[in-house]
């Protein structure tokens, strides 16, 4: 991944800017800042940053309609920074198309995990078909899931969801996005099948089904494949 | 020492001490009394108002009618004048004064002309004096102008002087509790002239009727009332200062004033003329109504004009009761003895003599044959108002009644015909005496005097000798013909009189019965809402009508219960808005705003107005009888206490839930800032320390590297913990606020465990953990990330108060429609008493001293699991340990 990146924070505390502008400048990467999204918006068009930092609580428009706006004409990588409260909003923007969440308050090491993973999409979404993650390797080209030196025999669904998940390794999917993905716009039922194939994909490719490694949940939002993450 | 018999009686001071108070915050009533239209009151009215203005009064002009006089168009200059409230009644366009435009201005003084006017339906008031009375009641002084025919109890006298009757009128008192009274007077030759003159003021379709009215001997007649009538103010004036003052005077008798009252039209005069014969005297008078069996059968138009009449009595000052018993003249002598009356006035019988004496004598007579001491005046009705109403028990006597009691004596003749010669005719006679008995038991007053004639007619005919004919042989017959007849008529008229007692008793039951009904059900009513609800229904159900309660919230009143579907506009609202603060009732039946649908019942106590009560007549052209007013007034009475009672259970329930608050909130603030502070200080404490190191690093670096990193890790790891806290925190008052909306969806149970214990990797790293679930769990609906939290919380506390490395087990078992978690720990567990509190807010375990915490993550587990139906505890193990177990009951997913 290139060391140096263009940053664009977006929050409208002071000492949330300030604490992102000194981390990330000590690990190399260039930052501009903004407390608007109004001024988010062009900002992204006058330094084409590689990636964006939004806060959801904004005073001139909320986050999430500032990812929907950026959705319309770019596909740079966002990452959502959200409190407690902002649960819903977060599956929004989610779904909007930002690409991950942070929630505050977080470490800088889980913002520069995050920033790694976004940026590998971008970087992995024409190149290698293979994934890997420890003894997990989904091969998308072959339709070949290994956990270690083992074959595993997954249905069509799981397979396409696993699919899914793989192309987003590292990063949250929403529940929406992986049901439209896989089934459809208007399945009925839909919410049930995600869940009954997920539990069936964990007992496949996880040691202890109750304790996955791999196929992680995130309560109320969506599901990780954990990436490997090795930068 | 003075003689004990001057002294002022101390009721009597009180009274005339509560009546200066009520005078002092009220406003002052001027009145200008004139004895006819066109002697100037208006105009010496201005005069005087100028006077105010001039000495920098605060006057205004509520309503003057001029009439187009120029003298007094001209005496306006100078005055504001508040515009009139035009109304529309019946296509023309009316103006009455702006009641409201005048309260809303308040101004010192307001002069209102023509006191006795009438207003137009749709006004608040059906009368100008009671808007006046509220001018007053609001501490505005006003002046106005009245003619002596308008006065209440004149109203009769000047229709005896004049033929005239005049329907415009006004209650005595507003002239007894005048502040002032200016007589205005113009000799009756010169109001004369001045009406030949065209000076007075005549509405064309009047012109006849004034003419005849404008007659000097009226003129001179009216002046002399109004002059006498100002001079007995006067004198009473004079009388009550003398009382307060003590000073010995030629004191009245003390007598005391019985007006009998009698449904026929008489009553009115009778109450007039009690009026003033009690004004005379200088006495106090009382108006009965003795409510007699027969009454119960009275047309609506006769219990209509008694309750006219009580009212009048009422507004004229008398004190009013209402007895019930069959002995009219027995039950007035009693109620006069009890009280001291002296005097005892009645209206002079409408009915025949011949009816009387049938009916055992007048009541009147009965009365002065048993009144002793007691003076009886007997008032006589006047010629026109010969019109009785004829008594409807007559006409309700069915024609059946009359041929069952013929049939009946033709049985008894019939049955007696083969006994007779075996038994002696006298002894057949029992007989038809039984007959008689049965019809007057069965059938009525009436049937049974047919059967009593018939009776001794058909005896003389089939049994006395010579049989079959009229005839009668021996005179000693004519004995027993006059007996049957009279024991027939005695027992007929007693046993009809028995019927209707018990009639009566029926009624007066089935009134205690509904009243015994509803104080019990009050009595079972545990709150407001529930007493609230008991009223609506019972007083629908009795009354058959749409029912209403208001109360009082601030200063405006809220709907709080009615009959189901029903509601009142805002006009109608207004006026129970009146009836709330003027403490009296309004609307349909009542003096104010009688215009509309509605009555309003103030809902009283005695400590204030605790409500109003509205109800609406569903069939409009009912009006309630006076039982029903009675009932209803008792109801009224009764859902006033229980309101009251219930308003009080709620506020000191308020006052307490209050105060559990307030305790609350100083629980959480001891909490919240010893937990927030200790991680603080131990955040400071880190940072501070590189601080210093890193200004001072050059010179010495006295930190090492390890040291540095342990200090940042106890920093970060404390920042960490206030977050939790805050966390909590922000649940707990969202919980609390109701804010939080169940995101319930299917949730697969090993997939939310596996996800909190992800999420408390850092926390759970040196345990181990234990999780047991059977592996076909069905999924079920929950909200993931609040049953999480719940697990997440409960962790956190087996963490805290279990040695660090023993074991932590969640199991989760399927309970046929519930879910059971339970997280074990192998701490020490807690005491027996304290197993349910330390899911109360704040509640920190003895257990928990050392550890931190603010005692809110079991309460908000508590919140969280009861948000989804299920319920959570907590057990000792036997083995030694804690196991906080909770359900989440399965419903069928929604989808």
């Amino acid at each position: 991944m290139a060391d140096q990146l263009r940053v664009l924070v977006v929050d409208d505390e002071v000492e949330i800017r300030r604490f992102l502008r000194v981390s990330l400048t000590a690990h190399g990467h260039m930052v501009f800042e903004t407390n608007s999204g109004q001024e988010a918006l062009r900002m992204v068009v006058d330094h084409r940053p590689d990636l964006m930092i939004l806060d959801l609580g904004l005073p001139d428009m909320d986050g999430v309609r500032v990812t929907r706006r950026i959705r319309e004409w770019s596909k740079i990588p966002v990452i959502i920074l959200s409190v407690r409260s902002q649960e819903q909003d977060k599956i929004l923007a989610l779904d909007a198309g930002a690409d991950d969440y942070l929630t505050k308050p977080f470490g800088v090491g889980e913002l520069l995990a995050r920033m790694r993973v976004v940026m590998r999409r971008v970087i992995t979404m024409e190149g290698d078909p293979v994934y890997r993650a420890g003894d997990l390797q989904v091969d998308l080209s072959r339709r070949l899931v290994t956990v270690g030196q083992r074959e595993v025999s997954l249905t069509p669904t799981e397979f396409d969801l696993i699919k899914v998940l793989a192309q987003h390794a590292g990063r949250v999917v929403t529940h929406r996005q992986l049901i439209q993905q896989v089934w459809g716009n208007s399945y009925e039922d839909a919410d049930r099948l995600l869940r009954v194939n997920i539990t069936n994909l964990r007992k496949k490719i996880e040691a202890n089904p109750s304790k996955p490694v791999h196929l992680m949940t995130e309560l109320g939002v969506g599901y990780r494949l954990e990436g490997d993450d090795q930068g | 020492m003075m003689d004990t018999y001057h002294r002022p009686d101390p009721d009597e001071l009180l009274a005339q001490v509560q009546a200066e108070e009520k005078r002092q915050t009220r406003g002052k009533l001027k009145i200008f009394l004139g004895y006819a239209a066109g002697v100037g009151k208006t105009f010496a009215m201005l005069e005087a108002a100028h006077q105010r203005r001039s000495q920098g009064i605060d006057v205004v002009i509520a309503y003057v009618q001029t009439h187009g006089r120029k003298e007094t168009e001209a005496l306006l200059d100078g005055f504001e004048v508040l515009p009139q409230r035009q109304s529309s009644y019946r296509g023309v366009t009316l103006c009455e004064m702006d009641l409201d435009g005048v309260l809303h201005r308040k101004p010192r003084l307001a002069v209102v002309d023509e006191l006795a006017h009438t207003n137009i339906p749709d006004s608040r008031h059906s009368k100008r004096y009671q808007d006046v009375e509220e001018l007053l009641a609001a501490g505005i002084d006003v002046f106005t102008t009245v003619n002596i025919q308008h006065l209440e109890s004149m109203n009769d006298v000047v229709r005896q002087i004049t033929g005239v009757t005049v329907r415009e009128t006004i209650p005595d008192r507003l002239m007894d509790e005048a502040d002032e009274i200016e007589v205005i007077d113009l000799p009756t030759d010169e109001l004369i002239q001045r009406l030949r003159e065209g000076k007075v003021y005549v509405p064309d379709q009047a012109v006849h009727a004034i003419e005849k009215f404008f007659r000097k001997g009226n003129l001179t007649a009216l002046r002399e009332i109004s002059l006498r009538r100002a001079a007995e103010r006067v004198d009473d004036q004079m009388r009550s200062y003398m009382r307060t003052e003590d000073i010995s005077g030629p004191w009245p008798a003390g007598d005391r004033i019985l007006v009998c009252l009698s449904s026929h039209p008489l009553g009115e005069r009778l109450i007039r003329a009690g009026r003033r014969l009690a004004d005379d005297l200088n006495a106090e008078w009382m108006v009965v109504f003795v409510e007699t069996p027969g009454h119960l059968k009275m047309p609506s138009e006769n219990r209509e004009r008694i309750q006219r009449n009580l009212n009048l009595a009422e507004q004229m000052g008398a004190r009013v009761e209402i007895l019930s018993g069959a002995q009219v003249a027995e039950t007035i002598l009693t109620l006069a003895r009890h009280n001291n009356v002296t005097k005892i006035l009645v209206g002079k019988p409408l009915r025949s003599r011949w009816y009387e004496l049938l009916r055992g004598g007048s009541v009147i007579d009965q009365i002065i044959h048993a009144s002793g001491k007691i003076d009886v005046y007997v008032v006589s009705e006047e010629a026109q108002q010969r019109t009785i109403s004829t008594p409807a028990r007559a006409q309700r006597v069915r024609w059946e009644s009359y041929l069952k009691s013929v049939l009946l004596v033709s049985v008894v003749t019939v049955v007696s015909l083969p006994v007779y010669g075996r038994l002696e005719p006298t002894n057949l006679v029992m007989f038809f005496l039984a007959a008689v008995v049965i019809s007057a038991l069965w059938f009525g007053r009436g049937p049974s005097i047919l059967a009593s004639v018939l009776s001794v007619v058909a005896f003389d005919f089939f049994f006395v000798h010579p049989r079959y004919s009229i005839a009668v042989n021996d005179t000693e017959y004519v004995l027993t013909f006059i007996g049957l007849l009279a024991v027939g008529l005695i027992i007929s008229s007693s046993a009809s009189l028995l019927r209707d007692q018990v009639d009566q008793l029926r009624q007066r039951e089935s009134n205690a019965r509904a009243v015994n009904a509803l104080s019990k059900e009050l009595t079972a009513a545990v709150n407001l809402d529930s007493v609230l609800q008991v009223v609506i229904r019972v007083l629908g159900q009795t009354f058959k009508r749409d029912v209403i309660i208001l109360l009082p919230e601030g200063s405006n009143l809220n709907e709080k219960a009615a009959t189901k579907g029903f509601s009142i506009d805002d006009n109608e609202k207004g006026i129970a808005l009146w009836a709330y603060h003027n403490g009296q009732p309004a609307g349909r039946g009542t003096d104010t705003l009688s215009a509309t649908a509605m009555r309003f019942m103030p809902l009283k106590t005695s400590r204030g107005v605790v409500g109003i009560l509205g109800v609406k007549s569903i069939d409009q052209s009912r009006y309630l009888t006076q039982d029903e007013r009675m009932l209803l007034d008792n109801f009224a009475n009764l859902s006033a206490l229980a309101i009251e009672r219930a308003s009080f259970a709620e506020q000191a329930n308020q006052a307490e839930s209050l105060r559990s608050t307030e305790r609350l909130q100083s629980a959480l603030l001891n909490s919240i800032s010893h937990e927030l502070r200790t991680p603080l200080s131990s955040i400071i404490g880190a940072l501070t320390s590189l601080e210093e190191d890193s200004c001072t690093r050059n010179t010495a670096g006295r930190l090492t590297h390890a040291t540095r990193l342990e200090l940042i890790r106890s920093a970060s790891g404390q920042a960490r913990a206030l977050n939790r806290l805050v966390g909590n925190l922000l649940d707990m008052t969202r919980l609390q606020s109701g804010q939080v909306r169940l995101n319930a969806a299917l949730t697969d149970v090993q997939e939310l465990i596996g996800a909190v214990l992800g999420q408390m990797q850092d926390r759970l790293h040196d345990r181990e953990i234990d999780v047991s679930a059977p592996d076909d769990l069905p999924m079920v609906m929950m909200d993931a990330m609040l049953v999480g939290q719940t697990l997440i919380n409960l962790l956190d506390n087996a963490v805290k108060f279990s040695p660090p490395g023993s074991r932590i087990c969640i199991s989760v078992v399927l309970l046929e429609t519930l879910l059971q978690f339970s997280v074990q720990d192998q701490g020490l567990g807690i005491a027996e008493e304290e197993r349910t509190r330390i899911f109360d807010k704040f509640y920190r375990g003895s257990a928990a001293g050392q550890a931190s915490g603010t005692g809110l993550g079991l309460a908000i587990c508590r919140g969280i699991v009861e948000a989804h139906g299920g319920s959570i505890w907590a057990e000792n193990l036997v083995q030694g340990g804690l196991n906080v177990i909770f359900t989440i009951p399965m419903s069928e997913p929604e989808s």
